[in-house]
C-alpha cells in the first residue's frame, strides 16, 4: 500500500509543481522569455525520453535523433497549417500525426539499419540525419509550404504551458510503462547480452525494432510541440549538432534512467540562460564554461548523473502479491 | 526420439568446427557431450538453439526439422538453452531475470506456479529475489542461469558448462540439481568438460575430439573405456 501512497504523492507534488509554475507566470515572475525556455525544456524532454528508450535501454546508437524531432515537426506544422481553422483540434491532431510520421519513418529505417551494432548503427543513423536535413532544405520543391531552406513559418502557436507539461507527463508514464514492462525487460536483455536474450526467446530484431519506433514517435511528438512553441522552423535546427545534444542529455543524464533522463533534459533547456544570467558580461565563454561542466560530470560520475537511480514512484513492484509471497516477506 | 542430430557441420570463417557429427537423445535421459576444449562441445548446443548457423545436416526434436530456425522460435519449440558463462542479466534482478526466462509464454497462473518450482528447488534465488543479479555469486548465478531456463517450461534443457568455475562442492550440488530435474520429466542434453561428474549424472555419453564423435556409449561403459579414461578422467594408464 505505501507504493499507491508514493505514487499519489508524486502525482500530487506533480500537480502543486505545475500550481505553482502557473501562479508565477500569471503574476509575471516568470515573462515570456523565460516561458517560452520552459516550453522548450518540455520538448526536449519529451524527445530525450525517446532516445532514452532507443539507447539507454535498448542500447541502440543513434547519432540522428534530432532529425525524427524535425520530422515530427514538420509532419505536424504542415498539418496544422493546413487544418488550422479547427483550431485546437488541429493542434491535436497535428501532436498525433507528428509522432505517427516519426514513428513510421523511424520503423521503417529501423528495420534495415537495425542489424548493424554500435559505431556502424550510429554511422547509419547519422547518415539518415544528413539525409532528413538536406531533404528539408530542398523541400519546398516538392511542398512549398515547407519552406525548404528559406524556413517555414505560419504554424499557429501554442503557448499555453498546460499542454506541453501534460504531453511529459503522459511521454513519462508511456515510456515508465514501457520500459517496466515484459518488452523493456527485454530491451534491457538485449543492451546487456543478446545471448541471454536469444536463449530466453526474445527476438532482438523485432525488440529493436519496437524500441527505435516508440523513440521515434516520441521523437516525433516532441517536434510536433516544437512546432507550435517556435514559430519558425529551419532544417539546421533538428541537425546532426542537435542529434548530439539529445545524445548529452541521455548520457549525462544516465543511461537507462528515465529521471535521469527527464532532470538533464530540463536542466539542459536551461543551462545557456542560467549561464547568461550567471555570467553577464562574461556571456561569450558560455561555450567554455559550458563545455567544462560537460566534462567535470562526466569525469565525476561516468554512469551518469543518475546513472543506475530511478525515482521509486516511477519503478512498479512487479506482481506484488503473488511474488512477494514467492520471496518470503 | 526427442532430440536428433544427423550430420551437423558447422564452421566459423573457414575453420570448420564441427565435421558432421550426428546423436540422439531420448525422452527423459541425460545426455552429456564431454571432451576437451575446442572439441566442438558449445558450438553443438549453440547450433541446436540457432545461435549458430548450420552448413549441412538436420537438427530434428518432436520429429520435426528446427534446423536455422530463428532463436526465438526454437526457445517456443521447447528447447531452452542455459548458455556457457551464465549470461544472466546483471541490472535486472534475480526475479526479473527468472520472469525473462518466461518470456515465450502468457499463462500467468503457469508461470506463477513454475516460479514457485525454481523457488523451492533454489532456496537462495528466493532469498535473493529483490537482489541485482550482478550482486549474485557464480554459483548462485549458475543457479539462476538453470532457473531462468527452466522457466521457459521446456521439454529439454541444454546445459552448457554448468560447473565452470564452481567450487567442487558447489559442482556436487549443481549435478544433484541436474539430476533431480531430470527425475521430473525434463530431457537434459549436458555439455561437460568435467567428465567424471557428467557421467555419474548422464545415462549416455558422446566424446567429441576435434568436431568428431570418436566413442560413445552408456555411460557406465564410457567410464571404463580405456580411452576415456586416460584422456577424460586424468587417470594414468
Amino acid at each position: 500500500m505505501d507504493k499507491k501512497k508514493q505514487v499519489i504523492m508524486a502525482l500530487a507534488s506533480v500537480l502543486v509543481l505545475y500550481a505553482v509554475l502557473e501562479a508565477l507566470m500569471m503574476v509575471g515572475i516568470v515573462g515570456p522569455y523565460w516561458q517560452e525556455i520552459m516550453r522548450y525544456a518540455m520538448v526536449v524532454t519529451i524527445g530525450a525520453l525517446g532516445l532514452s528508450i532507443m539507447y539507454g535501454f535498448t542500447g541502440q546508437f543513434s547519432l540522428g535523433h534530432a532529425a525524427f524531432v524535425g520530422i515530427g515537426a514538420y509532419a505536424a506544422g504542415l498539418f496544422n497549417l493546413t487544418f488550422r481553422h479547427y483550431g485546437i483540434l488541429a493542434f491535436l491532431g497535428s501532436l498525433v500525426v507528428g509522432a505517427v510520421v516519426a514513428g513510421v519513418v523511424g520503423y521503417l529505417i529501423g528495420v534495415p539499419i537495425l542489424r548493424l551494432k554500435s559505431d556502424y548503427l550510429g554511422i547509419a543513423t547519422l547518415g539518415f540525419g544528413f539525409i532528413v536535413t538536406n531533404g528539408l532544405q530542398n523541400s519546398d520543391k516538392l511542398i512549398p509550404a515547407l519552406g525548404g531552406a528559406r524556413g517555414m513559418t505560419g504554424v499557429p502557436q501554442v503557448q499555453g504551458f498546460g499542454w506541453y507539461y501534460v504531453l511529459v507527463l503522459i511521454a513519462v508514464i508511456l515510456a515508465r510503462n514501457f520500459i517496466f514492462s515484459t518488452h523493456g525487460r527485454a530491451c534491457t536483455a538485449i543492451r546487456e547480452n543478446e545471448t541471454a536474450a536469444d536463449v530466453v526467446g526474445v527476438s532482438p530484431a523485432r525488440t529493436k525494432i519496437m524500441a527505435f519506433t516508440i523513440g521515434c514517435a516520441l521523437a516525433g511528438l516532441g517536434g510536433a510541440l516544437y512546432a507550435h512553441n517556435i514559430p519558425f522552423l529551419h532544417p539546421d535546427s533538428f541537425n546532426f549538432l542537435e542529434s548530439i545534444n539529445y545524445l548529452i542529455v541521455v548520457v549525462l543524464g544516465g543511461l537507462g534512467s528515465l529521471t535521469g533522463t527527464v532532470i538533464t533534459a530540463v536542466g539542459w533547456a536551461f543551462i545557456w540562460e542560467v549561464l547568461r544570467l550567471v555570467l553577464g558580461p562574461l556571456y561569450d565563454f558560455r561555450g567554455v564554461i559550458y563545455a567544462i561542466i560537460l566534462i567535470v560530470i562526466i569525469i565525476m560520475r561516468p554512469q551518469g548523473v543518475f546513472g543506475g537511480i530511478e525515482a521509486s514512484c516511477l519503478v512498479p513492484q512487479i506482481k506484488r502479491r503473488k511474488t512477494h509471497a514467492a520471496a518470503g516477506d | 526420439m526427442i532430440l536428433e542430430v544427423k550430420n551437423l557441420e558447422v564452421s566459423y570463417g573457414n575453420i570448420r568446427a564441427l565435421h558432421g557429427i550426428s546423436f540422439e537423445v531420448e525422452k527423459g535421459e541425460i545426455v552429456t557431450l564431454i571432451g576437451a576444449n575446442g572439441a566442438g562441445k558449445t558450438t553443438t548446443l549453440r547450433s541446436i538453439s540457432s545461435l549458430e548457423r548450420v552448413q549441412n545436416g538436420q537438427i530434428v526434436f518432436n520429429g520435426k526439422p528446427i534446423t536455422n530456425m530463428k532463436a526465438h522460435q526454437i526457445v517456443k519449440m521447447g528447447i531452452s538453452h542455459v548458455p556457457e558463462g551464465r549470461k544472466i542479466i546483471g541490472n535486472l534482478t534475480v526475479l526479473e531475470n527468472l520472469m525473462m526466462g518466461a518470456y515465450i509464454r502468457s499463462d500467468r497462473v503457469g508461470i506463477q506456479e513454475s516460479l514457485e518450482e525454481v523457488f523451492t528447488r533454489f532456496p537462495r534465488l528466493k532469498e535473493r529475489a529483490k537482489q541485482q543479479g550482478s550482486t549474485l555469486s557464480g554459483g548462485e548465478q549458475q543457479m539462476l542461469a538453470i532457473g531462468r531456463g527452466l522457466m521457459a517450461k521446456p521439454e529439454i534443457l541444454l546445459l552448457d558448462e554448468p560447473s565452470m568455475g564452481l567450487s567442487p562442492i558447489l559442482v556436487e550440488e549443481i549435478f544433484n540439481i541436474i539430476s533431480s530435474i531430470n527425475k521430473l520429466g525434463t530431457t537434459v542434453l549436458l555439455v561437460e568438460q568435467n567428465a567424471f561428474m557428467a557421467l555419474q549424472v548422464a545415462h549416455r555419453g558422446y566424446v567429441l575430439e576435434t568436431g568428431q564423435i570418436i566413442i560413445s556409449g552408456p555411460s557406465e561403459t564410457l567410464r571404463s573405456d580405456e580411452r576415456v579414461r586416460t584422456a577424460y578422467l586424468g587417470e594414468i594408464a
